[in-house]
């Protein structure tokens, strides 16, 4: 591997690592505050799924980096403009409708990124992306049957199905953004050029809403930066408590 | 034959099973006061399942580590499925799950009271997990033999998952005290916090206990409070002595002559304010719980609007 494609591969790892662990942080944060006991389960479920993955992709960032650091060094030693995970993924875990909407949308995305990652010529994230896909299928289809039943339940639940795809719209364009890193990997066979995916998410977003009986917002409003380091508010406090604990104890074991 | 005779032949016949070891099942005849006592049993389990959840549950998003985070996932989600079996147990005799948690919310039916305890350090989640669950195991494993089918097979699956948590609670508390200065310290402030609720959770002395006798009678119990207190002690004085940590109870003393170790007094003044509502959690615990409840109402009712729409839709098609 050449030392620009192994650079640029240990940050898209670490990217993708970071995403993986906002998302399960908030996913978490539902955990004994479902509407039900089963909600509860599958909440823990599914930030477990995303704190493995986000274990999976920092591993092999810091395989990669070869300096010493552990997956925990890039989950608990970073600051949040050293953070590159998508705006998307630190949005607050807001009620019901605004977390199973943002799952939704971050199902489907990955739904179409996976199976192309799998053909990735870097055999670990291939490897990584092959165990993910079970889990995001699994996902899905939560996700999708909440979105169908609080858009076309009751007259409260489609409001706030309706709000919450209004007020998350616009940090979804960020996912279809690529950079020069990302680039160079999707021209090199490693990562996914993820500008080919829109097309195909709008439709099956698109299907989904309508059969839930809400509507697709128009386009227009984009709000972008994870890529960069440049986020919204939330993530401070997100990374605040997560490192707390960690970082009051330097150099220690767990 | 009067309704008399007929009650005391099924009695008999219910006397006659549980002495022959057998099983108590569903559809069987019970007498009203095993089944209240069972409901009442049961459900507090399945409620200190579920409320057991938010003081491990409040380190979820500060686990200091990704492998200790998804553990904890991985055994909040455990504790769930078993409040989820409870429910289901309890519900075989004839109770709704509403019912239920409507009673947990109005504090007519109870929890473990440890979970009126506050989990303050990472180190409380080794403590929970050690000792809490510990003391829930010794207390399922003799219950895998209750005469209730079940409420039986329900705790001879829940105990393998159960053995699983104290061992990584235990594995945490490893860590630490194998750790720096600060962190033995954490793990010892934790054991000397939860010790003596852990010992609690077995209840009064049998000769305090209110419900021992029947349960006992009927094999809703298979072994008094004290007895299985006394073996969490047994077994605990090894493992904290391994941690190289203080124990808890200046007199705990190995006595020769019964094979168990002798120890100080339970502070039953302070069991007794913390289940009567003056601990640290209570009001806390049940707010919190109400507030998930209560925030979740709309959509359960979306689910149940989304359904009776399928359902119509579907017998409009027939
Ligand atoms: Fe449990
Ligand atoms: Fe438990
Ligand atoms: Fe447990």
């Amino acid at each position: 591997m050449s030392d620009n494609i192994k650079a640029a591969t240990q940050e898209y790892a670490t990217r993708l690592g970071d995403d993986a662990v906002v998302l399960g942080h908030r996913i978490s944060e539902w955990v004994s505050r479902g509407p039900f006991l089963e909600e509860d389960i599958a909440y823990a479920n599914v930030a477990l799924d995303y704190i493995g993955r986000a274990r999976m992709f920092y591993g092999y960032a810091a395989e990669l980096a070869n300096d010493g650091r552990t997956e925990d060094d890039f989950a608990y030693m970073r600051d949040d403009r050293q953070y590159q995970n998508l705006l998307l993924m630190e949005m607050p875990r807001g009620d019901f409708a605004y977390s199973q909407v943002r799952q939704l949308f971050i199902d489907i995305y990955y739904n179409l990124l996976l199976p192309e990652l799998v053909n990735s010529k870097d055999d670990t994230l291939a490897a990584i992306a092959a165990k993910a896909i079970k889990e995001t299928r699994y996902h899905l289809r939560r996700s999708r049957d909440w979105v169908l039943r609080l858009g076309d339940g009751t007259e409260e639940s489609h409001h706030r199905a309706q709000a919450a795809v209004d007020s998350l719209w616009g940090y979804t364009h960020e996912l279809f953004d690529m950079d020069e890193t990302e680039k160079l990997l999707a021209d090199n066979g490693i990562g996914v050029d993820t500008t080919q995916l829109r097309e195909a998410w709008l439709k099956h977003v698109s299907a989904i809403l309508s059969e839930a009986t809400l509507s697709v917002p128009e386009d227009g409003w984009a709000v972008r930066g994870g890529r960069i380091g440049y986020h919204t508010e939330n993530l401070g406090h997100v990374l605040t408590e997560m490192q707390f604990v960690h970082r009051s104890y330097p150099g220690c074991q767990w | 034959m009067s309704t008399e005779q007929q009650l005391s032949r099924q009695e008999q016949q219910f006397m006659d099973k549980i002495k022959a070891e057998e099983k108590i099942e569903p559809k069987d005849w019970m007498p009203e006061k095993y089944r209240k006592n069972l409901i009442r049993q049961i459900s507090q389990h399945a409620h200190s399942e579920v409320i057991g959840m938010q003081p491990e549950g409040n380190f979820l998003t500060r686990a200091p580590s990704l492998r200790r985070k998804a553990i904890l996932l991985s055994k909040i989600q455990d504790e769930a499925g078993h409040g989820l079996y409870l429910y289901s147990a309890a519900e075989t005799l004839g109770i709704t799950r509403e019912e239920l948690i409507e009673a947990l919310q109005s504090g007519q039916a109870k929890y473990a009271s440890i979970f009126n305890y506050p989990a303050l350090t990472w180190a409380d989640m080794g403590a929970i997990g050690w000792l809490v669950d510990g003391a829930a195991i010794v207390n399922q494993v003799s219950l895998q033999r209750t005469s209730y089918g079940p409420y039986s097979r329900g705790m001879i699956r829940i105990c393998k998952e159960e053995s699983f948590h104290q061992r990584q609670g235990y594995d945490i508390m490893l860590s630490l005290v194998n750790g720096s200065p600060e962190q033995k310290a954490m793990a010892q402030d934790a054991l000397n916090r939860f010790y003596w609720p852990a010992l609690m959770m077995f209840g009064p002395h049998d000769s305090e206990s209110a419900h021992s006798a029947k349960s006992m009678e009927w094999k809703i119990k298979r072994e008094t409070n004290d007895d299985l207190r006394q073996k969490f002690i047994d077994q605990t004085a090894s493992q904290i002595e391994f941690l190289g940590l203080e124990h808890p109870d200046k007199d705990l003393k190995w006595n020769e002559e019964r094979g168990h170790y002798d120890s100080g007094e339970i502070d039953w003044e302070e069991f007794q304010n913390v289940i009567n509502g003056n601990g640290h959690c209570n009001r806390q615990r049940l707010e919190h719980h109400i507030k998930a409840h209560e925030e979740g109402a709309w959509v359960r009712e979306a689910l149940a609007a989304y359904n009776a729409k399928k359902q119509a839709n579907k017998s409009e098609a027939a």
